[in-house]
């Protein structure tokens, strides 16, 4: 054997040339994505930092024409009905999403919840803020924060289910097969050996959910509406950060329009914090 | 361990009978059979996976089952604690007696059984939980026990595996932290934990290194004075060092079964002496 290749130098070149082109494409891609997000968060910082100071966090929404105020009612109001609607769209996920891959796998029940809750991921925000106008808000005669809940937790339960489903089909069959080993009856082992296996990465689920609804506006317009005034009613109007942003941001008042920028920025802050916090928690479960 | 010559299985009985040896045979060799498989035939689907298989397996002693792959010693082993029951389309035929009782019935309790017949796999399969938790979790299904007694049946099966001095520090700690011959071994104590009168034991030191796998093959000679071995494997060295009796398979069949000694030193039938010497697999 000697040193020289048979490789005909044309078709080296060829191939060089075609590398770069590639490299190129991509590179430009990722810039162009690149610009937008820092363009955004850069913006975001610029117009938002000013806004933010002690009252953001004290005072409610001013009325119109009235000076300074905050974003009281609406931070709390948010967390209210990001936090409850948590507490719904976690267990009724989880167990939805254990039913798919523990129990129904291959069952007519499971494929036509498989698809139902495709179609849910999908579903603009808008048409469940309506749906739940129709059935909970018009049937009540009222604006409330629990029809927002109900409205949030429709949206976070497919990204639950199937992010459940999914970390549950990478547990491998041998860690089920060893619990069925020691004579554990079935849903211990669901319970006990797989979900736990799988426990980060449904935590991340919940996380990637949370960080989806915590910034839905539209599904709050038609259901919490908005308050004012600082209230933890469920059952009255809530004030909330996307809302109030929407409304404020379109004012003609000027520390109006600052709040609603301090708004944005509080949210995008929450919404990359559950990013990163999911990132971690999978991270670690990578390394165990 | 070979002073028991006389409980030798007598080949061709199986073949001239078909069915099977009696079973009163064996009475009068003074052993007596943790399972008895009669007739036995596996299916994946419409695959036949075992084709009448007929054996004794008997108490404390180990039993090998070798063969190529794909010749059914593993299905062989997974039906005898039913775990093929986990997946629809597959179906056990004929007979598996354990202590008389045929374990094949649909009324079997499985969880039971399974308590009864412990398994451990290929590839370790620790819990995602301490190494404590791994041991007691097993024990708590069908024991109550105080939290000291917990503590010493904890001990008292990380012992039996060998694995005490090296985990006995860090008994909190995950299971996983473990390294794979160590994670092995803690899966074999969980399964001595339950205290079951058999231990399937399939393919247990493939995906080890020598010295773990040394350390698992002395432990098989340790378990089995107090329980009923069987055990899967590619290696035929190790079913010749560990088990009394060896089985040889092939495309579901069971080729020829006997005494380890004398499977490997004049085995009756052609095939099996084409596999051992390494002519064919």
């Amino acid at each position: 054997m000697n040193n020289t290749s048979n490789l005909n130098p044309a078709i080296y070149a060829k191939r060089k040339r075609v590398n770069k082109i590639g490299l190129t494409l991509s590179m430009g891609a990722m810039v162009l994505g690149m610009v937008f997000l820092f363009w955004i968060l850069g913006v975001l910082f610029f117009k938002g930092f000013s806004a933010l100071d002690l009252s953001l966090f004290t005072a409610s929404t001013p009325a119109p024409g009235s000076e300074g105020g905050g974003l009281a009612n609406a931070i709390v109001g948010s967390l209210l009905l990001v936090g409850t609607c948590t507490l719904i769209s976690t267990p009724v996920g989880v167990l939805a999403g254990l039913y798919l891959s523990e129990y129904g796998d291959r069952s007519r029940v499971a494929s036509v919840t498989r698809f139902v809750t495709d179609i849910m991921l999908s579903a603009p925000s808008i048409v469940i803020g309506l749906f739940v106008y129709a059935f909970v808000v018009a049937q009540v005669r009222h604006f409330s924060g629990w029809a927002g809940t109900i409205a949030l937790a429709l949206i976070a339960i497919p990204v639950v289910v199937r992010t459940t489903e999914n970390m549950l089909r990478l547990v491998p069959g041998s860690l089920r097969e060893a619990a069925y080993a020691l004579g554990t009856p079935k849903w211990k082992v669901a319970f006990m050996v797989t979900l736990r296996a799988a426990q980060s990465g449904v935590i991340t689920g919940v996380l990637l959910a949370l960080a989806r609804v915590s910034g839905e506006t539209a599904p709050l317009l038609f259901t919490a509406l908005n308050n004012q005034f600082f209230s933890t009613n469920m059952n009255a109007p809530m004030a909330n950060l996307p809302v109030v942003i929407f409304q404020f941001a379109m004012s003609p008042y000027d520390n109006w329009v600052n709040l609603a920028w301090g708004g944005a920025l509080l949210i995008t802050f929450a919404v990359l914090g559950l990013n990163i916090l999911a990132r971690v928690v999978f991270r670690e479960k990578v390394q165990a | 361990m070979m002073s028991n010559m006389k409980t030798m299985f007598d080949l061709n009985k199986i073949d001239s009978q078909g069915g099977g040896v009696e079973t009163n045979q064996q009475t009068e060799h003074a052993s007596i059979n943790a399972l008895e498989v009669r007739n036995l035939n596996f299916y994946y689907g419409s695959f036949q996976g075992l084709k009448d298989i007929n054996l004794d397996i008997e108490q404390g002693k180990v039993t090998a089952f070798i063969g190529p792959s794909g010749c059914g010693k593993s299905t062989l082993l997974r039906t005898l604690n039913r775990m093929y029951d986990l997946y629809p389309g597959q179906r056990a035929e004929g007979e598996i007696n354990f202590y008389g009782q045929n374990i094949l019935t649909p009324s079997q309790d499985l969880n039971l059984l399974r308590s009864r017949i412990g398994m451990v796999f290929q590839k370790p399969t620790p819990f995602p939980m301490s190494i404590y938790e791994n041991i007691a979790f097993g024990v708590r299904l069908y024991e109550k026990l105080s939290r000291s007694e917990m503590d010493e049946r904890v001990e008292w099966a990380l012992n039996k595996a060998a694995l005490w001095n090296e985990a006995k520090d860090k008994l909190s700690q995950s299971g996983l932290s473990l390294s794979g011959g160590q994670q092995q071994r803690l899966c074999i104590a969980r399964g001595v934990a339950v205290k079951p009168s058999v231990i399937l034991l399939d393919e247990p030191t493939s995906a080890l290194d020598p010295i773990s796998t040394g350390k698992i093959e002395e432990l098989i000679n340790e378990l089995k004075h107090e329980y009923t071995i069987a055990i899967v494997t590619h290696n035929m060295q190790q079913a010749a060092r560990v088990s009394d009796y060896t089985a040889y398979m092939y495309l579901g069949s069971l080729i020829e079964y006997g005494k380890t000694d004398e499977i490997f030193i004049k085995p009756q039938r052609k095939e099996t002496e084409d596999y051992i010497t390494g002519r064919f697999g």
